[in-house]
């Protein structure tokens, strides 16, 4: 097929990301991608919670202590919010509405940017009181595990505005739709790791 | 053209407005998973903020997570649609990944001795 066909709403197909061969296989691809993330992150979460709260003796540092709940409910409000600004993004792109599609992600980047920042501000916070990286066997799994979520923020930022903006005048096509729809798998998949960091991390980590 | 590829083909204006529709449908549903989703989430920061007992807050906020999850992976990323092509291939792949992820808080959790 010709990437470069030029469409109408009448003629844009209603699994525009799985219409071409290519499309197909880069969903089935990167949800295999997605599952070899899972392994990932629950050997992360594994030791995380083999290692909660272990260091040299006399530590001071606790979840208790550390953590503030109004701060990861801020946080998890953000990044819910974002998985359902790219769901409005991807149900533009099946109506072939580019310019609606570019806008609900971009509030999706806006809003994952904010999670950003406050996930910057809390990791600045801790070291600032001494909880740093190689403080102790807890202080590195919380990094690991946290930290390795927030660079799949981070790559997920740069990723869909980087798609954003090569196709800002290119349009909708079989081309890129694909690439906007495993975007937002990505985007999503991020949110269901974020689900399970504050609920193990945080909420059972204030209670102890 | 492979035969791989979705022939393309206009739609008459009566289907073209039918499936719109159905698109909107569709999304308002996603909307509403999308409040569950916030509702449990408030009712697992009330249940910690409210400081009830570990034995029923734990096992209560696992479960609001499980389910947020598989509202994410199954409305939000497409798979209860079931003409996802290869649905069959992702959902091993899935499951395999959850079963490998079971074994690792296994044994880091009961079968190591740290």
């Amino acid at each position: 097929m010709d990437f470069n066909t030029k469409f109408t709403p009448h003629t844009w197909p209603d699994h525009p990301e799985q219409a071409t061969m290519e499309g197909k296989n880069k969903v089935v691809g990167f949800w295999i991608f997605l599952a070899c993330e899972v392994v990932l992150f629950a050997s992360l979460f594994a030791t995380y919670l083999a290692l909660k709260n272990k260091g040299p003796a006399g530590m001071e540092f606790t979840t208790q202590s550390l953590f503030e709940l109004p701060l990861a409910f801020a946080m998890t409000m953000l990044l819910l919010t974002s998985s359902l600004t790219s769901v409005y993004a991807i149900y533009h792109m099946r109506n072939f509405n580019f310019k609606a599609m570019q806008t609900w992600f971009g509030i999706t980047l806006l809003l994952g940017l904010g999670f950003l920042g406050l996930e910057i501000y809390e990791f600045y916070h801790y070291v600032h009181k001494g909880f740093t990286f190689d403080q102790s066997a807890f202080s590195t799994a919380f990094y690991s595990l946290v930290g390795t979520h927030g660079f799949h923020v981070t790559l997920g930022l740069v990723w869909i505005s980087t798609l954003m903006i090569r196709n800002a005048k290119r349009g909708l096509n079989l081309y890129n739709a694909p690439k906007f729809f495993v975007a937002a798998l990505y985007w999503h998949f991020i949110d269901v790791v974020w689900v399970f960091i504050f609920t193990v991390v945080y909420l059972m980590g204030v209670i102890g | 053209m492979s035969s791989h590829d979705t022939p393309i083909v206009a739609k008459s204006q009566a289907q073209y407005e039918y499936d719109r529709h159905h698109n909107a449908v569709h999304m308002r549903k996603q909307v509403v998973n999308f409040a569950i989703m916030i509702f449990f989430t408030f009712i697992a920061f009330a249940v910690v903020a409210a400081d009830f007992s570990k034995y029923l807050i734990f096992p209560l906020i696992l479960l609001l997570a499980g389910v947020q999850v598989v509202l994410q992976l199954y409305s939000f990323m497409h798979l209860e649609d079931k003409k996802t092509h290869f649905g069959g291939v992702i959902g091993f792949f899935m499951w395999m990944g959850i079963l490998i992820a079971f074994t690792f808080f296994l044994a880091f959790l009961t079968i190591i001795w740290w």
